[in-house]
């Protein structure tokens, strides 16, 4: 039975075990709802639940097991002396995987008879070529050893997944049946339904969490392996960013820290007043239907991908700068020489952020209560006085935190630094200078077809990392500021 | 001549000494009418209290007399203020000068996110009563005194006034907008969110604040219009059913609608 049959089946009866089990229970009362502990949608809601909910958890914990455990017996297959420096185990293990997938693939276009690859050894050489003509293709020729051991693979896949599918569905049944016993009047259907979509949101919030703190580990992992290789003295303290594939690489996440830290300050340089003067005015003083036009219109900024402003910045506001700063340009000076600059990055990037800061303390000023307002005018403030000496004080930590948040994302930026920062790592002060970020050298240390086992490559995860801690902290501390200013009206 | 008919009207009142004269309010927010055709004498040196039920438009009205009013977008006010003989909704008032000179305490103590210092001082600075550090912190005293609360809070001037309890937060507000020195003091229910004692407080202030400013309080509590005020107007549904003496609205009054309410048959 394939999978897709086990889901068709599992639908039918989960359909199956809501409608009987709702008719049974109310045929025990004889149609009188209120002689039910639950309405009758429960007794149906918990029937389907024990229906497919065992079956579905089965399905999830075998297809886990089984892989690791298959993959543990096929290891153990490979003879000692077939694994040589050249071929090491992993990359045999590879072979044999996209090898059995490949029978696999055959099997199910019925080009190949599942019992011809578990049993008749001699059929399947030369079968290269329909494994091409089925989009599957080796690295090299098929030797005998990997060969059999896709051959047990795919026989103890097939076994398992065959067992696993009609396991699930006899478990599906069962719990149809085991369901049925609790059609009666006095059965608690709400509280089992409610208990059970409890802890179905309660796995939901927890796979969030464990997948941020995966991705944290996997993380500190590979970082750990590139300072196995790679001094960290050199990575945090170093002068010189200049890696070599051949060797003597200097790693040092100064200069890009540098980089990251000039582009960002710049942006916020730019986004921050604007944002927050456009805050102010659509806040505090734009009517009504100039707010209703203004603020969507500001938001669309936001939605803007952020590789378009990458672009923008390339090829419009770049060659613009140049225009005026280049050489022979307007201005008749030679500041600028090429049209990637930390202007030009952090220009756009602070027009990316606008929207940001602004929506963001927009929601903060409108918190303040209309009371402080009300009170100021009614002391014969201005509005201008009450902006400037009631709402921006009461509103100031949220602002704080909403610039925090702000800084965190120019940090994390990548795609306007990539195209418009330019490349060159190095202390340098003037903004017409090109300048490279962490994140930019990240993607042009993984770029291109690479092994994760060298200092260059891992040196990534190492970045990642820094770059990680220093926005995570930044928005612990937003966050903490923000939280810290809303109990103030509480 | 306009005086005579006026005059004739409200002949308990003598202009000498009336202080703010409304003559034929209305308010509309949007369609709905708040007020309709509000006719008031507010005399100087003296409290006058508007009671009535709930949406009867007393707060409405009270907002009207230091344009507060203008802050909400909807509303329209028609009719003639005069505050001293300037009619206050002339285009050529600034309705910031005016509301320098008519204080207002809120409903709800609003207290500045600042410290209690600064919350006094934020008046008298935008307006540059004071010269000095020494003149600031002097009226500073001085407000805080008036408003009976200097003693409570003399060691604390430098800490949160949104720290301080409900009462203390009130008379806060209440010391802050007569540190501006205005000639009238309006209060919105000043004691709505305050327990007995802390009323106590503010009605034993809001008696010694009459003798320097002219007070108006709008109150839901018929007792305590009863015990502060000289004068006091009935609204009921947008209009204004009867003024004068507050005894004699309490005692004897002119209007049926008047006396069910101050006898709580309705409201």
């Amino acid at each position: 039975m394939a999978l897709n049959g086990v889901f068709y089946s599992l639908m039918i009866l989960a359909f199956l075990a809501f409608f009987v089990s709702r008719f049974l229970t109310l045929k025990t009362v004889k149609g009188d709802i209120r002689r039910l502990h639950s309405r009758p949608v429960y007794y149906g809601l918990n029937s389907l639940f024990l229906t497919v909910f065992p079956a579905v958890i089965l399905l999830i914990v075998w297809s886990f097991a089984q892989s690791i455990l298959i993959d543990e017996k096929v290891k153990q297959q490979i003879p000692e002396n077939f694994i040589t420096e050249d071929a090491p185990l992993n990359l045999i293990m590879s072979e044999v995987d996209r090898l059995s997938e490949g029978l696999k693939q055959l099997v199910d276009q019925g080009t190949l008879s599942a019992t011809k690859v578990e049993n008749e050894d001699s059929e399947l050489f030369g079968i290269e070529d329909k494994l091409e003509s089925a989009g599957v293709f080796l690295s090299s020729s098929i030797s005998p050893e990997v060969l059999s051991a896709s051959r047990s693979k795919f026989a103890m896949e097939a076994f398992g997944s065959s067992t696993r599918n009609w396991l699930a569905v006899l478990v599906s049944v069962l719990g149809f049946f085991w369901s049925l016993k609790n059609s009666t009047a006095e059965f608690r259907a709400r509280n089992h339904v409610e208990r059970i979509t409890l802890f179905l949101l309660g796995t939901a919030a927890t796979l969030a969490i464990f997948t941020s703190l995966g991705i944290v580990l996997s993380m500190i992992f590979e970082a750990l392996r590139f300072f196995g290789m790679h001094p960290w003295t050199d990575f945090f303290f170093g002068s010189t960013w200049a890696p070599s594939f051949s060797a003597g690489s200097e790693l040092s996440i100064l200069p890009l820290l540098w980089g990251t830290l000039y582009i960002s300050f710049v942006a916020l340089l730019v986004s921050v007043p604007i944002g927050l003067y456009s805050a102010i005015y659509l806040s505090e003083y734009a009517s009504k239907p100039i707010r209703a036009i203004a603020k969507p219109l500001l938001e669309i900024l936001a939605g803007i991908p952020t590789i378009v402003y990458g672009l923008f910045a390339l090829t419009t506001f770049g060659p613009l700068l140049r225009y005026f700063f280049g050489d022979g340009g307007f201005l008749g000076v030679e500041w600028m020489s090429d049209s990637r600059s930390v202007i030009t990055a952090g220009v756009v990037m602070g027009m990316m952020l606008i929207p940001f800061v602004s929506s963001l303390s927009d929601d903060i000023i409108n918190a303040v209560p209309q009371s402080l307002r009300d009170g100021s005018y009614g002391l014969g403030a201005t509005q201008s006085e009450t902006v400037r000496k009631v709402i921006l004080p009461a509103a100031l930590p949220g602002i704080i935190g909403a610039i925090l948040l702000a800084a965190s994302r120019a940090i994390g930026e990548t795609m306007i630094v990539v195209l418009g920062a330019g490349a060159v790592a190095k202390f340098a002060g003037n903004p017409l200078e090109a300048l490279t970020t962490i994140t930019t050298r990240i993607v042009s240390q993984l770029t291109g077809d690479l092994e994760f086992d060298s200092p260059e490559t891992l040196v990534a995860f190492a970045l990642g990392l820094t770059l990680f801690t220093i926005t995570l902290g930044l928005n612990v501390l937003a966050l903490y500021i923000v939280r810290k200013y809303r109990e103030q009206y509480e | 001549m306009k005086d005579q008919t006026y005059l004739d009207r409200e002949s308990n009142l003598t202009p000498g000494i009336s202080k703010i004269s409304a003559k034929n309010v209305n308010v509309y927010y949007d369609d709905v009418q708040a007020l309709k055709d509000v006719s008031v004498e507010i005399e100087k040196n003296a409290v006058t209290s508007f009671i009535g039920p709930s949406g009867c438009g007393k707060s409405t009205f009270l907002r009207c007399l230091n344009r507060m009013n203008d802050t909400i977008d909807i509303c329209k006010v028609t009719g003639q203020i005069l505050l001293e003989g300037e009619d206050i909704y002339d285009p050529k008032i600034d309705p910031v000068q005016l509301r320098a000179k008519v204080g207002m305490v809120f409903q709800k103590p609003n207290p500045f996110p600042k410290s209690v210092y600064d919350n006094i001082a934020y008046g008298p600075k935008i307006h540059g009563l004071a010269n000095t550090k020494s003149d600031l912190d002097e009226i500073v005293e001085k407000s805080l005194r008036r408003a009976a609360i200097w003693d409570e809070v003399k060691d604390r001037l430098s800490s949160p006034a949104t720290g301080l309890s409900g009462g203390q937060q009130q008379r806060i507000c209440i010391a802050r907008a007569i540190a501006t020195s205005p000639d009238i003091l309006l209060m919105d229910e000043p004691c709505s969110a305050l327990d007995p004692i802390a009323t106590a407080q503010v009605e034993e202030l809001i008696d010694e604040l009459r003798e320097n400013f002219c007070v108006v309080i709008v109150t839901h509590s018929m007792q305590q219009a009863a015990r502060v005020s000289k004068k006091t107007a009935f609204f009921h549904l947008g209009s204004l059913v009867e003024f004068g003496d507050t005894e004699k609205i309490f005692t004897n009054p002119n209007d049926p609608r008047t006396e069910s309410y101050i006898t709580g048959r309705i409201g």
